[in-house]
């Protein structure tokens, strides 16, 4: 009796450019060309890796990543391949291990990682890897987050059998001005090696010596100086190398990580804020393959300190008399003198400076304010500086597109308000997130002349010492909000810690502000939250239409075309 | 099954009115009165009472000598033999303490100690004694053998702020520790 073979899943998945592979008993699909690792990974299967990073070359020396494979067994000339009911062949397993992270799936392939087999050969791995490995655990900044400790714990024998005394090498070395090394700890993945020479192009990591005495080292007379160079850190799966900035500052599992983007540049770098209580101490880069990839520039990571600085004003402040002192107050207090002395000021004779690096929920509230007084010199400050071919962009600024999009500002402006507090036909100055004694190029001796300046800052400055009022704004790790990026991409800002002693979020201060000044627009006044303020803007903003807090996702979404790209990413996308 | 019954005892009349368990009672309360005001009470000896009965007259008197070798005191930080200050500040205690009575601020090693090994030390290490619960599982997961609890039971305190003991104090409280494992030095 003839029967139609039905189709094979070989062929369905051929059609659809995939292979069949069988993992721990059960069938998946993968695309063709994908490594046994990431598929393993993919699909919940936890295969433990040292040196494979899908972003690096595959080094295949750590040998930790050993499954158990096997394929159909190879037919003898003329001879027709059988199918089980399900449409498989049989898989005949190899005696031998082999690497996950080296190797891609094949069609009817079989991979084992529960077996007897793998068991052992990862057991076996790890020992010889703890052989010389100083156990130094206490004092490792890596500890919580190492996975030799991780690997160890799961695969690992807890006993080892090498009684014989263990290789010295350095400890403690600085091979950096931001990176130590610890030559001992190393499991000699040569991921560091990899980045430096494949990513930063600066063949400054090597290995020397040879058998147990192997050790990473820089070249003679060289430093790991990069300013990429902390990714190493990151990227060391051991305690081998370690942050300067982060030594021995807190244990890992006490700190909270919170997704945000760093706000040093255009590019909006996909990062995680590491926080204990109300301190952050450490920022490390989070993967986005469209804007960052899995890396950051150190310049960026290191410019945290500010947060917790003294300088942080905590208070509303307030002079009282243009000879005073500033002192603090309360923020009804404060809000209702403002209001007082805005209501007494000829808008003429106002201009409010804004900034770029405020969220674009800010910027809407800005743009109320300024509405409400009836301001119309109103401008941003730009900020250019050198775009670094990998991921800094010249925009300094982390919102110019928020800007440009909201409130039709790029920064032209600037001038004339300058002009205008040089000559005194501007008499009242509002900054909101700016200190203009810098980039805008206004004096301190201008800022005295002016009748009245607000200022709504974070942190202390020569602005904020000139001020009659100082609203306490926060810090970017300390709100809710959105920007968007050089290559028009609008990403979120997580609030990582509590707005420090009595400041608030600006949103919050501008809201109110514009209230009391008697505005009664509900699309402003009934905002409850930058979330909200956002649904306003996307009815409004035809690029941002549909946009939600929680459609936004952590990875952003793309909605504007700049036609701008980001060195990096473009240099990993033609390497693909 | 998610749960099991329980089967209850069948009270007679006479449990139920528990004047029989109440007298019963009441006659070793008697019999103890009786004994101490003879003079004849247990553990005379070891409470070395002069008064009436079993009471102690503390705190002139102590039972600290009948402390049990695994009595639970208040924490301190121990020097090993060779005079090392044995926390490097790995923060485990911080971290187990269920009572948050830990706080460890880390940091490197005092430069030119001789400790270039240890790399880590606590820069402050302090316990809020109001806090503390006396658990003990700070010497239990401590993996340098650094902080033991000691037989120290009788904190009086007149200020909140002295309850917390600083680095300093809790080295001087814990004293040097024989037989400890020798870590962290030119061997290791
Ligand atoms: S230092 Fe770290 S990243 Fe570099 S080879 Fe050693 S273990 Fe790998
Ligand atoms: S991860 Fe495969 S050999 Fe290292």
């Amino acid at each position: 009796m003839s029967k139609k073979p039905a189709l094979l899943p070989k062929d369905e998945a051929a059609a659809e450019g995939k292979v069949n592979v069988q993992i721990n008993g059960k069938w998946y699909r993968f695309p063709k060309g994908t490594r046994i690792a990431d598929a393993c990974n993919s699909v919940g299967v936890h295969v433990p890796c040292f040196c494979y990073h899908p972003k690096l070359s595959v080094a295949g020396s750590c040998r930790m990543c050993l499954v158990e494979q096997g394929m159909p067994p190879r037919l003898a000339p003329g001879a027709t391949p059988t199918y089980n009911e399900d449409g498989y062949q049989t898989i005949q397993w190899m005696p031998r291990a082999i690497i996950a992270c080296a190797n891609t799936v094949a069609e009817n392939m079989g991979i084992r990682t529960d077996g007897k087999l793998c068991t052992e050969a990862r057991r076996g791995v790890l020992e010889f890897l703890l052989t010389n490995h100083p156990l130094d655990c206490p004092i490792c900044d890596q500890a919580g987050e190492c996975k030799l400790q991780e690997y160890t714990s799961d695969y690992g024998s807890g006993t080892h059998r090498f009684t014989e005394s263990k290789t010295k090498k350095g400890k403690n070395l600085s091979i950096g001005p931001r990176v130590n090394l610890d030559q001992e700890r190393c499991v000699l993945c040569r991921r560091c090696v990899r980045f430096m020479k494949e990513i930063v192009g600066e063949e400054v990591l090597g290995v020397v010596g040879r058998g147990t005495h192997n050790a990473i080292s820089c070249y003679p007379g060289t430093q790991l100086d990069s300013n990429y160079s902390m990714n190493v850190v990151d990227l060391c799966p051991v305690g081998a190398l370690t942050s300067k900035d982060f030594r021995f500052k807190m244990r890992v599992w006490f700190l909270k990580s919170t997704p945000t983007i760093d706000v040093n540049c255009g590019t909006g770098t996909n990062i995680n804020i590491w926080t204990r209580e109300q301190k952050v101490y450490r920022i490390t880069p989070r993967q986005n393959d469209e804007v960052n990839s899995c890396w950051m520039p150190d310049s960026h990571r290191l410019n945290y300190k500010y947060i917790n600085a003294p300088e942080r004003i905590l208070t509303p402040l307030v002079k009282t008399d243009a000879k005073a002192p500033q002192r603090p107050s309360t923020w009804d207090a404060t809000l209702n003198l403002v209001v007082e002395q805005l209501h007494k000021c000829a808008p003429v004779e106002v201009a409010i400076i804004a900034s770029a690096r405020m969220t674009n929920e800010e910027l809407y509230m800005a743009r109320a304010l300024a509405r409400q007084l009836g301001v119309t010199k109103f401008d941003i400050v730009p900020r250019k500086g050198e775009n670094d071919g990998m991921l800094i962009s010249e925009d300094r600024n982390p919102n110019s597109n928020g800007a440009k999009l909201i409130l039709n500002k790029t920064g032209a402006g600037l001038a004339t308000i300058r002009r205008g507090v040089k000559n005194g036909s501007i008499r009242s100055l509002i900054v909101l997130g700016e200190d203009v004694t810098q980039e805008a190029g206004i004096p301190a001796e201008d800022l005295a002349e002016l009748d009245y300046l607000l200022v709504m800052a974070h942190s202390e400055n020569a602005t904020t010492k000139a001020a009659d009022v100082v609203l306490p704004g926060v810090t970017f790790a300390e709100k809710y909000g959105t920007m968007i990026n050089v290559a028009g991409r609008i990403q979120r800002l997580n609030k990582a810690i509590e707005p420090l002693g009595e400041a608030r979020s600006e949103w919050s201060i501008m809201r109110e502000l514009t209230e009391l000044l008697g505005c009664d627009c509900p699309r402003v006044i009934a905002c409850p939250s930058p979330m909200m303020i956002l649904e306003e803007m996307a009815l409004e903003f035809e690029p941002m239409k549909g946009l939600t807090w929680g459609n936004i996702g952590n990875e952003g979404k793309v909605i504007l075309d700049t036609g701008v790209t980001i060195p990096l990413i473009e240099r990993e996308k033609s390497k693909k | 099954m998610s749960y099991v019954p329980i089967k209850r005892p069948k009270f007679s009349f006479l449990d139920k009115i528990y004047v029989v368990e109440l007298v019963k009672g009441l006659i070793i309360t008697f019999k103890h009165l009786a004994l101490s005001l003879m003079g004849k009470s247990r553990s005379k000896k070891d409470f070395n009472g002069k008064g009436v009965g079993a009471c102690m007259p503390f705190p002139e008197q102590r039972w600290d000598a009948h402390l049990p070798e695994y009595y639970r005191g208040a924490p301190t930080l121990v020097r090993g033999e060779d005079g090392r200050e044995r926390c490097v500040s790995c923060q485990l205690c911080e971290f187990i303490c269920p009572a948050r009575a830990i706080t460890v601020t880390p940091g490197p090693v005092a430069e030119g100690s001789g400790l270039e090994k240890q790399e880590k030390a606590p820069a402050e290490f302090e316990i809020d004694m109001l806090r503390c619960i006396y658990c003990g599982m700070c010497q239990e997961v401590c993996p340098e053998q650094a902080i033991f609890l000691s037989k120290e039971y009788l904190i009086t305190l007149t200020d909140r702020k002295d309850a917390i003991r600083n680095k300093a104090q809790l080295y001087k409280l814990g004293g040097t520790r024989k037989g400890l494992v020798n870590k962290w030095n030119q061997y290791k």
